[in-house]
């Protein structure tokens, strides 16, 4: 399900770190040697042999991220995101494994479509890659995709993210085709006669300012529907971009009650408010949009307490000539993969908010889970996906720093903790600084 | 008068800058406002001259850009620069490269060249004056960003209530009909808050913004509500923003039946005001409207002396600026 450039295996001792695997038990100073892109040996002065050394006194080695939300703009839109430059970004931004959105253009609905990203990626992606297909047929709503054939082709689950699935029955007939495929539907929540126009999360803030609100029950009634059409059809769910704290509370109901159902959330919506809207910044402009504090503070315990299992970029690559006009005319979404965990190591991890082990399950092991993935661990005998950290590392986000195509980031000029130092992706050193 | 304080002048804190924009009233404090009434009192005074015109912003070049219609605001931008003795250039949307699909950021590129003072900035969409500010050096004004800010607007309302009961303070205005839709209810609200007035907003419910409370008035959907207010200023049943199928409200007949102003609904004595332009029939009944305690053609008169405030203010600063000397040491 996922594909990559094929580029030889590494040979690498990464030397003196904190190795920190919380799903293992494992946080002691190790070294770690990598014999031709396998964990071969944990333990302390490790006899580095011909392999290359990675000097890493005073940094945390922990399994790589997976991120499962990204838009990599191909095809259609190259000039904002190929995979080269999608991949290449989410190596320097810690991850192992990304998954690509299919509302592309043309949209990922057919063989022929799934057919040449795959053929791409194992011709330039720097990291392995899975695409998702649409449910429906060119993201319409209407007609279902040819799911099996898609699955068989190599199709890592099915969405209409960007799109909600308007119509309940055609969605179900979805959730119950996913018995065939074996594959993880994903769901963009979002009732569209409530959210029609709106610009912005609906409440003190744009009532203020003027923009068109996007009410919070636009998502949590679709996130309802859609956890009741997979409780009753028996189906595991993946709901995507988790903003609102009703939604949340739908989420944790529906695990309690024994739903096979995940949720992400992003690192902007767990970090700002629609407060950061005040400064009319098209980079704070997302769909769904940043909501209110106690929503922020839902998403947060919901993170913390494994009812959100995962954390997703929905790194949304935007043209500079699309995002410089004004917050109205400006497309919705934000690029996420290089700035992730800064992010939210500067935002939650620094001020005590969430645990550093927490943040990196849900970054690593939990999206990993949630598509079936092989989850990044750091043990003897298992493919080499690490990330090594630097937490005291404080620097600024600026454009000219960025791997990927667009630089529509929502941190530009903000001073941020916490520096991707190398990423270790199925064996290959694919990013170090 | 109470007791008075006498500073040395060298240990006054400086005065604070020039305010480089009017863009929003958030932007300003009650002593900005303060400030501007009382220039717009002094133009409005030289304004009943014979001859009218003032040589103080001679050489400077005011650029006014509509990408919306306009016909008070535009017209009085561009007499109040011509009143100041400033050299003007209007720019509309259609006719112009924006026609060709120029971006806003390019167009105020363009303009930027020509080294304007002020630049004066009608766009439909919130936040369009912000950008232009930050890719030319002009002052910017707001003449309407989308349904975000209006800020000459609402001052010039508060000055046609001082105009009328000699203070804004502690009065009691009730706003009535679209606020959802409407930039000129936003800007009011701050200004008034700012000012001290008590403001209720009169609507349908999804008239009202949720959480509009926030910005320091109350909200009721009741008409009658109205009776308690020094003032009723009515808002535009904005059509055109009325998009197919919303349904803001069952019918424009049934808002006229229970949201329109008629002189049944107000007391002898209150107040009217309207932005415009009216939809006579709609949010106000003709009698309303042409009835003497209409303060409409007041505000029209206002809206020209507020906006030569406005340039002044940004051009020449605030009145008789402090100076500032090295601190001396005090025994």
């Amino acid at each position: 399900m996922l594909f990559r450039k094929e580029t030889s295996r590494e040979n690498l001792v990464v030397r003196g770190a904190r190795v920190l695997d919380p799903a293992q038990g494992v946080d002691e100073i190790l070294d770690v040697r990598i014999d031709n892109g396998v964990v071969a040996a944990l333990g302390t002065e490790l006899e580095p042999n011909s392999h290359r050394v990675l000097e890493a006194d005073g940094l945390v080695l922990a399994p790589a991220f997976v991120d499962t939300h990204v838009h990599l703009r191909t095809p259609g839109r190259e000039d904002e995101e190929t995979i080269a430059s999608g991949t290449a970004a989410a190596a320097a931004g810690g991850f192992c494994a990304i998954l690509a959105m299919p509302n592309t253009d043309p949209v990922v609905d057919s063989r022929a479509t799934l057919g040449s990203l795959i053929e791409t990626a194992r011709a330039e992606a720097e990291i392995p890659v899975g695409f998702l297909a649409a449910i429906t047929k060119g993201q319409t709503g209407a007609e279902l995709t040819e799911m099996g054939e898609l699955a068989d082709a190599g199709a890592a689950g099915f969405t209409d993210d960007g799109i909600p699935v308007a119509s309940p029955g055609l969605m179900r007939r979805a959730l119950q085709y996913s018995a065939v495929t074996r594959r993880r539907i994903a769901v963009h929540c979002e009732e569209p006669t409530l959210s029609r126009g709106g610009q912005m999360h609906e409440g003190e803030v744009s009532a203020e300012l003027g923009f068109a609100g996007y009410p919070s029950v636009a998502e949590s009634l679709m996130v309802e529907r859609d956890l009741a059409l997979a409780a009753y059809e028996r189906q595991p769910i993946h709901v995507l971009h988790l903003s609102a704290w009703e939604s949340v509370q739908a989420l944790r109901r529906a695990r309690g009650a024994g739903i096979e159902a995940t949720g992400e959330v992003t690192p902007h919506h767990l970090c700002l408010t629609d407060e950061a809207v005040r400064s009319l910044d098209p980079n704070v402009k997302m769909n769904p949009p940043l909501r209110s504090d106690s929503d922020r503070t839902a998403l947060i315990e919901g993170l913390k307490d494994g009812t959100v299992t995962c954390i997703a970029t929905d790194h949304a690559p935007h043209a500079r000539h699309e995002k410089e006009v004004p917050f109205e005319a400006a497309p919705f979404g934000v690029t996420g993969l290089e700035t992730a965990f800064a992010a939210v190591y500067t935002h939650l991890v620094e001020p005590g908010v969430v645990s550093l082990e927490t943040i990196l399950e849900r970054m690593s092991t939990g999206p990993a889970r949630a598509y079936g993935l092989a989850e990044p661990h750091i043990a003897v005998g298992a493919p080499a996906n690490l990330v090594l950290l630097d937490l005291r590392a404080s620097y600024s986000i600026a454009e000219g720093t960025f791997h990927s195509r667009s630089v529509n980031s929502w941190l530009l000029g903000e001073t941020v903790r916490g520096r991707v130092r190398a990423t270790i992706a199925d064996g290959r050193l694919v990013y170090s600084s | 008068m109470g007791e008075i304080k006498v500073m040395r002048e060298d240990l006054r804190p400086p005065a604070p800058p020039p305010k480089r924009h009017f863009i929003s009233i958030k932007d300003v404090t009650r002593d900005d406002l303060e400030r501007l009434l009382a220039t717009a009192r002094t133009f409005a005074r030289s304004m009943e001259r014979e001859v009218k015109k003032l040589p103080t912003l001679k050489g400077r070049l005011v650029i006014n850009v509509f990408y919306e219609s306009s016909t008070r605001t535009s017209s009085s931008f561009e007499l109040a620069a011509k009143r100041l003795s400033a050299d003007t250039m209007s720019i509309k949307s259609t006719g112009s490269s924006v026609d060709k699909g120029e971006s806003l950021k390019d167009t105020a590129i363009t303009l930027g060249a020509y080294d304007p003072d002020v630049i004066v900035i009608r766009h439909p969409q919130i936040g369009a004056p912000n950008l232009v500010a930050r890719v030319t050096d002009a002052h910017i004004v707001n003449a309407g960003d989308g349904k975000h800010q209006h800020p000459t607007q609402a001052l010039l309302d508060l000055y046609t209530i001082k105009e009328e009961f000699g203070r804004v303070d502690g009065l009691h205005v009730a706003i009535v009909g679209d606020v959802l839709h409407s930039r000129v209810a936003r800007s009011l609200v701050q200004a008034l808050a700012l000012m001290g007035a008590h403001v209720t907003l009169v609507g349908p419910p999804a008239l009202l913004p949720r959480g509009i409370e926030a910005m320091g008035c109350e909200t009721t959907t009741a008409i009658a509500a109205l009776g308690a207010a020094d003032v009723v200023y009515l808002l535009r049943m904005q059509r055109e923003r009325m998009e197919e199928g919303a349904n803001f409200v069952p019918s424009l007949r049934e808002y006229a039946a229970r949201w329109g102003v008629t002189a049944e609904r107000l007391r002898p004595g209150q107040k009217v005001m309207h932005p415009g332009p009216m939809n006579r029939g709609v949010e106000i009944d003709p009698r309303v409207a042409d009835h003497a305690d209409a303060l409409i053609e007041t505000q029209v008169r206002a809206g020209l002396v507020t906006r030569m405030a406005v340039l002044y203010d940004l051009l020449v600063g605030a009145p008789a600026p402090v100076p500032v000397g090295d601190p001396v040491e005090v025994a």
